[in-house]
């Protein structure tokens, strides 16, 4: 066993891993940090992205090893400081993103990397930047109209229905 | 997944080294192999992450060639091989935003899927692949489906790309992967066209080589329209017969030449 070390959502964190360890069962299993899911765990569907050193991954294909000494970011520090949603949670819920949630927090994670590259997508950007993110719930539409309305512009007039 | 040794050095003289150890392979982005890992289809004893190599990374522009850094995501190509766009378009339309911040030429080159981008691109621009040992032209480079002429723990270290006068690459995304239903890279340099496909055959990229001529001789999509490409040999799966695949193969090229 070797012992990792890593800042997850700002805090210095420690766990033993095995060499085949991935960082998505680094962080559920070794940190209790559980808001990241496993879907297909096979590097298709997303739900599983989290943001390492400011970049959206698929957690499920990277050894924990491998980003030793990494600042990560997942779903647990998407909150304000005050626990409020953050903006992009709470245009999830707005704009009702999210039916059974499972593909959830994949979605905002890669929707925040997204907004920090490019703050005003137009739909087409949006589609195409949430390629790697499967939902077999909401058919998609409102969680295009979440993103959108994430960036601060009028979802209900630029989404398609 | 089998337990297996991680190791992560931080030159290529150490990563070889390592990888000279019995069952060692070398990891990049693990796009690929991590999945294929879980399968058991690859079983390493000892992973060689090459991901901390700072000699691999990065892109170089001089003397009308762009050079890339084996350990390079698709999304560092994307942003900084300018000088090379339909490179750079190339590597912004692998998979999806985590595959391009994780997935390196390298990892793509080395894999050699018949569905992949790179390999179209390296063989169209008659790229150089370098290793650890050796420089290698594209064209004796690819040996067909998943097949190489690498040898065991030799690394890509960087690809030579000739910048072409005008090129494109055009893809038709399968839709569920993303990867390549069929794609046709096209570029043309002083000294003539070069046409490669991806996606289409059993035998992996390769070059179109009746397309060339007639582009060599007219750079224009019509100058291809009475060429036959046949099914013989091409992929038929799921998604497309091996006759659906080798007429996008002529429609692709035509769409390519006026996007170039
Ligand atoms: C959802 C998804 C969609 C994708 N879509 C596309 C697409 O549209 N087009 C496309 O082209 N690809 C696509 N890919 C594949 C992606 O580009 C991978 O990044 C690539 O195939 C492998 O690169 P890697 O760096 O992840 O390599 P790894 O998975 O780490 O390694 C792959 C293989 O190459 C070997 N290797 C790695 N680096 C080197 C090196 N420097 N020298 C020698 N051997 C090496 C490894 O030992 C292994 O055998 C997709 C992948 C996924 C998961
Ligand atoms: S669980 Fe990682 S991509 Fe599906
Ligand atoms: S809300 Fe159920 S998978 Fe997306």
């Amino acid at each position: 066993m070797t012992k990792v070390t890593m800042t997850v959502n700002g805090i210095s964190q420690s766990a033993e891993t095995e060499g085949r360890t991935l960082l998505s069962a680094y962080l559920r299993e070794g940190l209790g940090l559980t808001g990241t899911h496993i879907g297909c765990d096979t590097s298709q569907c997303g739900a599983c992205v989290v943001h390492v050193d400011g970049v959206a991954v698929k957690s499920c294909s990277i050894f924990a090893q491998d980003v030793a000494g990494s600042r990560v970011t997942t779903i647990e520090g998407m909150a304000n400081e005050d626990g409020s949603l953050g903006v992009v949670q709470q245009a999830f819920q707005d704009h009702h993103g999210l039916q059974c949630g499972f593909c959830t927090a994949g979605m905002v994670m890669t929707t925040s990397a997204l907004l920090k590259g490019n703050p005003r997508p137009t739909e087409q950007e949006v589609r195409h930047g949430l390629e790697g993110n499967i939902c077999r719930c909401t058919g998609y539409h409102n969680i295009v109209k979440a993103v959108l309305a994430a960036s601060g512009q009028d979802a209900v007039a630029m989404a398609a229905e | 997944m089998i337990e297996f040794e991680f190791v992560k050095p931080s030159t290529v003289a150490d990563a070889v080294k390592a990888l000279a150890a019995d069952g060692a392979q070398a990891l990049s982005g693990g796009q690929t192999l991590t999945p294929t890992m879980k399968q058991r289809l690859a079983t390493p004893s000892v992973l060689v992450s090459l991901n901390g190599i700072a000699e691999m990374k990065g892109v170089t522009v001089g003397g009308g060639v762009v050079t890339i850094g084996g350990a390079t995501t698709h999304a560092t190509v994307a942003k900084e091989a300018s000088a090379y766009p339909a490179l750079a378009r190339l590597a912004g339309g692998i998979g999806d935003p985590a595959v391009r911040n994780r997935g390196t030429i390298g990892g793509s080159i080395a894999n050699n899927d018949p569905a992949a981008c790179y390999p179209a691109g390296a063989l169209a621009s008659g790229a150089v692949i370098v290793t650890n040992k050796r420089s290698i032209t594209a064209d004796d480079f690819f040996k067909g489906m998943f097949a190489t002429v690498l040898d065991e723990g030799e690394i890509i270290t960087s690809v030579s790309f000739p910048v072409p006068l005008k090129a494109a690459y055009v893809k038709f995304d399968q839709p569920a992967s993303r990867f390549a239903l069929t794609g046709v890279f096209v570029a043309q340099y002083a000294g003539g066209v070069r046409v490669a496909v991806t996606g289409a055959s059993n035998n992996g990229v390769f070059r179109w080589k009746e397309a060339e001529a007639a582009l060599s001789a007219n750079f224009s999509a019509s100058a291809i329209a009475g060429l036959k490409v046949s099914p013989k040999d091409m992929i038929s799966d799921l998604h497309g017969t091996a006759e659906y695949r080798a007429h996008l193969v002529k429609v692709l090229t035509g769409r390519a030449v006026s996007a170039a």
